[in-house]
């Protein structure tokens, strides 16, 4: 059974964040990347179902430039069998403006040459936030798509998923091959040890550019993406606010209160 | 040139949700610019009383895809209607609420259309006729503009953030005999708890929770939610600890929320979580350590114990 999982390499939440000088990217120079955190459930999930067969490949699938080879290391630390990188580097200019549509395609145009049962993915990226390429993948694949899913088993050649819904959960089924987005909670993702990510340098990753999967160029990054980004701009700071006194919690509590209502006029 | 803007709205436990009226007054807006029509599309089994309504929020037009295969939502069949209908009509623009199920159906339906979508949107202008969107990203680090290339420029819009105006349209309902066609997935049980608490991104008054609260009883912060007539969330820290479930978690790997009062009690002020907050109208910041981060981003500071402020204010707000 193949297994695929969906990986892209984000800037770490912790850390603040700069704007490039042509003002429509980040600033790449000091920032500090992490797994996605959405990826780290499906990149655990898939080594547990490996874990419990023994006829399983996980592969992972990720695009972006040099730098995701850190991103890969410490995957194939965590235990995955292969790695396939599809590296923009090359072209950064182009490739800085890739969106989801762009992403996707890609992804797509790799899963048409490499076997397939299961996808993993994560629900979103906490970095974009589109929320768009597993949709994009499972349309452009044909294949059903499950979201949210907290819990999975596979049954011969069906999957049947608990998955987050509005107000609840639903349980559901789809004949595999099959997409599914993992929800935060589907499982406690291993942390490798640092020899492991060390070790993991000798590797192989089948990297590619995209012209050599067989893409054009033109369809990609900027000309391709459906979503283009003209400018980022950091959110308006909030001004210094009021330290509330009193000489009690109960007078601080009732101060606040009486500026709620007058002078911030919220409730 | 747009002559349709369509609205895709949402149904929850019977009436609309209030994202669908608020995308429907920002579609109003826009339409009045545009000189073009505003369309409501409503999805569900038996749901004319309900759709009738929208006419007082500008809808000119109302397409009701009344079927019993409709009477929950179900993303396949959903799918397959919603993008049948943008495909018949080609309205220029097309908004969605940035919900859960928002989120999935706009991305299912942009696959299906090859449209572009601009995802949780927060502001909208329009230049030579076409739409242009802010919407934040890195969880709210950075606020983007946008342009979405195609005929058919797609985007869902953030909770909270769109005035609700009640401007009376044509209101026109139709109904559209429909098909849902084929699912390729299969659901075996649905357990579903209707709540009749305020969702979290839609909740005009949070109640946060961090580490601070020492644990998982967070009545204090109930109480207080409940008075405000608000909701709870809790911080990274108080969900990885188990304190509270995941569908709490503000921040940038949780929910993006701007309400009108947000109050951080016990909260660091961690950066992944002041992005997720920081577009809230007021913030109340209550921790015992005077250097706590959140201060930096709060409108009004208090420094004490958490247990005896909170309370306090719970007290003030009834007397």
């Amino acid at each position: 059974m193949d297994i695929i999982v969906l990986m892209k390499q984000v800037p770490d939440t912790e850390a603040p964040v700069e704007i490039a000088e042509q003002g429509n990217s980040l600033d790449a120079e000091d920032l500090k990347w992490a797994i996605n955190p959405y990826d780290e459930f499906a990149l655990e999930e898939a080594l547990l179902i490996k874990e419990n067969r023994d006829d399983v490949t996980v592969t992972v699938v990720t695009v972006g430039p040099d730098r995701v080879a850190e991103a890969i290391r410490v995957a194939y630390a965590m235990g995955v069998d292969n790695a396939i990188h599809i590296n923009d580097e090359y072209d950064d200019e182009t490739f800085a403006a890739a969106d989801a549509w762009t992403t996707a395609k890609i992804i797509a145009k790799v899963l048409e040459e490499t076997p397939y049962d299961l996808i993993i993915a994560g629900n979103r990226g906490v970095d974009d936030d589109n929320y768009q390429v597993p949709a994009f993948v499972s349309g452009m694949l044909d294949i059903p798509m499950i979201t949210l899913v907290n819990s999975q088993k596979i049954e011969g050649s069906e999957i049947v998923c608990e998955q987050a819904i509005d107000g609840g959960t639903a349980t559901v089924k789809a004949s595999l091959p099959a997409l599914i987005t993992a929800n935060k909670g589907l499982n406690e993702p291993r942390y490798p040890a640092f020899r492991a990510i060390m070790k993991a340098k000798k590797k192989a990753v089948d990297e590619r550019e995209p012209e050599e999967i067989g893409l054009d160029a033109k369809t990609l990054g900027t000309t391709g993406a459906k979503v283009k980004i003209r400018t980022l701009e950091f959110p308006p700071e909030r001004a210094e606010g009021m330290h509330i006194q009193g000489a009690s919690p109960v007078d601080k509590a009732k101060e606040l209160v009486r500026l709620l209502r007058e002078e911030a006029n919220v409730i | 040139m747009t002559k349709e803007i369509l609205i895709v709205t949402e149904l929850w436990n019977g009436s609309f949700r209030k994202i669908s009226l608020e995308a429907l007054s920002e579609g109003k807006r826009l339409a009045t610019q545009l000189g073009a029509s505003l369309t409501a599309v409503v999805l569900g089994a038996s749901v004319e009383d309900q759709a009738k309504t929208l006419a007082a929020f500008g809808a000119d037009t109302i397409l009701m895809a009344d079927d019993p295969g409709l009477a929950t939502f179900r993303a396949c069949e959903y799918t397959n209607v919603v993008a049948g209908i943008i495909g018949d009509r080609a309205p220029g623009i097309v908004l969605f609420g940035a919900t859960r199920r928002g989120r999935e159906l706009s991305a299912r339906v942009a696959a299906r259309l090859s449209a572009g979508l601009a995802v949780e949107c927060a502001g909208f202008t329009l230049e030579e006729n076409r739409l242009v969107a802010t919407r934040a990203m890195y969880g709210g680090k950075v606020i983007a503009t946008v342009d979405i290339d195609g005929d058919i420029q797609m985007a869902s819009i953030r909770p909270n953030v769109f005035e609700v105006a009640k401007v009376p349209g044509n209101g026109k309902l139709e109904r559209l005999s429909v098909d849902p066609g084929k699912s390729n997935v299969t659901v075996l049980e649905e357990k579903i708890e209707v709540s009749t608490k305020a969702e979290l991104t839609e909740a005009d008054y949070i109640v946060s929770g961090g580490r601070g609260m020492e644990g998982e009883d967070f009545s204090v912060l109930e109480e207080l939610a409940a008075v405000l007539g608000g909701a709870v969330g809790a911080s990274r820290n108080a969900v990885d600890l188990g304190w509270r479930p995941q569908s709490d978690q503000v921040g940038q790997t949780g929910k993006v929320v701007s309400p009108k009062l947000y109050i951080a009690c016990g909260i660091s002020g961690a950066m992944q979580h002041v992005a997720g907050m920081s577009t809230s109208d007021i913030i109340v910041g209550i921790n015992n350590d005077p250097d706590a981060l959140i201060f930096r981003v709060s409108d009004y500071c208090i420094v004490d114990d958490l247990f005896e402020v909170v309370p306090a204010i719970t007290a003030a707000l009834k007397a």
